[in-house]
């Protein structure tokens, strides 16, 4: 019988011949955890009386969500995280070098037809590589960590097929809030995606994360994409692994089929307090904004941060708006710089954050006020998301959310395309 | 065993960021401190009507969102002795059984708010005392039985050593 592509990549870690349905223990490749769940890993490894990380060369841990730290006991907790990837001898990914899941991209630590776990929810964004990789708990990580495998359960697929070109001031981000209005918060949950058609073909690999990333708010373990010559090109420099992408077979049996065609699409906006509560942007304009955000592992690549640029240039920041800018990792930064753009920012009065995680989980770098409205291009919009359980986030595009900010209140971008 | 206590009803898509919000969960590894925020953000008062061995029972998805394991461990700390819900987001069921806090999938539309509950664990059976009925919870996967019965991961693998097949 067929193999879709989370069978293939679980059977060939797992020496067995994996089917949805099946529980197996499986060789992963790597993993990861971030400063909100490696502490608790660390206990949790310390109390399975582990005395040596098996595979030191698969592993890193990641300081991003609140760094550089505010407070003295979260410094405590980082010095912690230092200690123990020095003591075991594997990567820490320090202040500044950015959110740990484009790290790992940019490092080439998670590759197509790899098993990939992360101590973070969007570990799925490497999906858009083909990878296998999902989110686990802490306690999960440790039993990685201590034995190098982790037990899974092989999932079913849902097939997700995009066609259509996207109209101008229209975007991969467009697209991944559009399917998660219309699958909903729980409608993939225990499932994998497989999410291909000639609009993905299309799409660049920073627009394809974005979309892998938004995986898990529809509940998926995985949102895995086929490789292509744009995601071998993106692994040039990166590794001197021989990438081994996996497709899936033609009779590879699906519990859903989904196909969307974007080629009348307008750019979405996910309102207040869930990720799947998406309309268009015409439903909400107008709404004020206190602030912005662009960044985060959801749309802080350099196509993001590009669109926006294009769209602030020349222009400023409406009084008593604050935009918040947020590469996503030190690579991107330095792109950024490169291009000019971090100047156009500066100039249009934004502020610029150093790489990492920013304010999207609420622990620092721009917490609202009581009331206020933020526009965000992040992935959640729970209430108290952002440290304010009295602030109410919007989600959408870099585009969207660029325009937004000039105007002061939520504005269609596509003005901005014409 | 069986277990007794008073149900606390949510909504669907509980997710984790209510269960124990970001600001709180990245300053301290101190749970009983975590425990006296839980829900805080969806219900202020939850925690001091909580008493300790009580039940949460949410609708579906509950604990979508974020991988944070402080989920299940800061309701544990708070006294919660177990959560039903007619599903559960997968990372959070895989950390609330890792942890030794029982997740019983099972339909929660017939109890209500304050409810006296009682637990068979073993049967995965729950009466509703008030009105009499029952229902029966989904059954765990072998894996999950085994790690729950041995109270959490941690323990299992200092038991075993690492993770076993059948």
């Amino acid at each position: 019988m067929g193999k879709t592509i989370s069978e293939k990549i679980l059977s060939a870690h797992s020496g067995r011949d994996a089917c949805a349905g099946d529980i197996v223990i499986a060789e992963l490749d790597f993993m990861m955890a971030q400063d909100g769940t490696a502490p608790l890993s660390i206990r949790s490894f310390e109390g399975m009386e582990g005395t040596a990380v098996a595979h030191p060369e698969r592993a890193a841990f990641f300081i991003d969500h609140s760094a550089p730290s505010p407070l003295r006991a979260v410094s405590d907790l980082h010095d912690l995280m230092r200690a123990f990837a020095s003591k075991y001898g594997f990567e820490l990914s320090d202040v500044g070098e950015g959110v740990c899941h484009q790290v790992m991209l940019d490092r080439g630590h998670a590759l197509p037809g790899g098993l990939v776990i992360g101590a973070d929810s969007h570990t799925c964004t490497y999906g858009a590589v083909n990878a296998f990789s999902t989110g686990v708990g802490s306690t999960d990580l440790a039993a990685g960590l201590l034995s190098g495998s982790l037990w899974f359960r092989v999932p079913e697929t849902m097939k997700v097929t995009v066609s259509g070109a996207l109209r101008p001031g229209v975007f991969a981000k467009d697209i991944a809030l559009m399917m998660v209005g219309d699958i909903t918060a729980d409608g993939a949950t225990y499932h994998a995606l497989e999410i291909g058609g000639e609009t993905i073909s299309a799409m660049e690999l920073d627009g394809r994360m974005t979309i892998s990333n938004l995986a898990v708010e529809m509940g998926a373990k995985a949102g895995l994409m086929e490789a292509d010559d744009k995601t071998l090109a993106f692994f040039r420099g990166r590794t001197d692994a021989a990438l081994k992408p996996v497709s899936p077979d033609p009779d590879a049996k699906y519990i859903e089929v989904v196909e969307f065609d974007v080629s009348d699409l307008v750019p979405q906006v996910a309102s207040p307090h869930t990720v799947d509560n998406v309309g268009a942007v015409g439903e909400v304009e107008g709404t004020p904004v206190a602030e912005g955000l662009i960044g985060t592992c959801t749309n802080g690549r350099p196509d993001d941060l590009r669109v926006a640029a294009r769209i602030v240039e020349g222009g400023k920041v409406a009084p008593g708006v604050r935009l918040i800018v947020a590469p996503a990792s030190r690579e991107v930064m330095l792109r950024a710089l490169a291009e000019g753009l971090i100047e156009v920012f500066v100039e249009a009065g934004a502020v610029v954050v150093p790489p990492g995680c920013a304010c999207c989980v609420g622990t620092h770098q721009g917490v609202p006020g009581d009331g206020e409205n933020v526009i965000s291009t992040a992935n959640r919009n729970f209430k108290g998301r952002m440290g304010n359980p009295e602030a109410f986030i919007y989600l959408a595009s870099p585009a969207t959310v660029a325009a937004s900010c000039l105007e002061g209140r939520i504005t269609d971008p596509r003005r901005h395309f014409d | 065993m069986v277990i007794k206590g008073k149900a606390h009803r949510f909504s669907d898509d509980v997710n984790t960021d209510y269960i124990i919000s970001g600001r709180y969960k990245f300053k301290t590894l101190d749970m009983n401190e975590l425990g006296r925020h839980v829900m805080e953000d969806l219900d202020p008062g939850f925690h001091a009507r909580l008493e300790k061995g009580d039940f949460l029972v949410a609708g579906k998805n509950f604990g979508c969102g974020s991988s944070r394991e402080q989920a299940p461990l800061a309701l544990k700390a708070a006294g919660v002795a177990a959560v039903l819900a007619e599903s559960f987001a997968r990372i959070y069921f895989r950390n609330s059984i890792n942890n030794g806090l029982p997740a019983l999938v099972c339909d929660t539309s017939q109890i209500a708010d304050g409810d006296q509950l009682e637990i068979d664990l073993e049967s995965g059976t729950i009466s509703d005392v008030a009105s009499g009925a029952t229902v029966e919870s989904s059954p765990l996967s072998g894996v999950m039985v085994d790690i729950l019965s041995e109270g959490g991961l941690v323990e299992y693998i200092k038991k075993h050593g690492g993770l076993v097949t059948e």
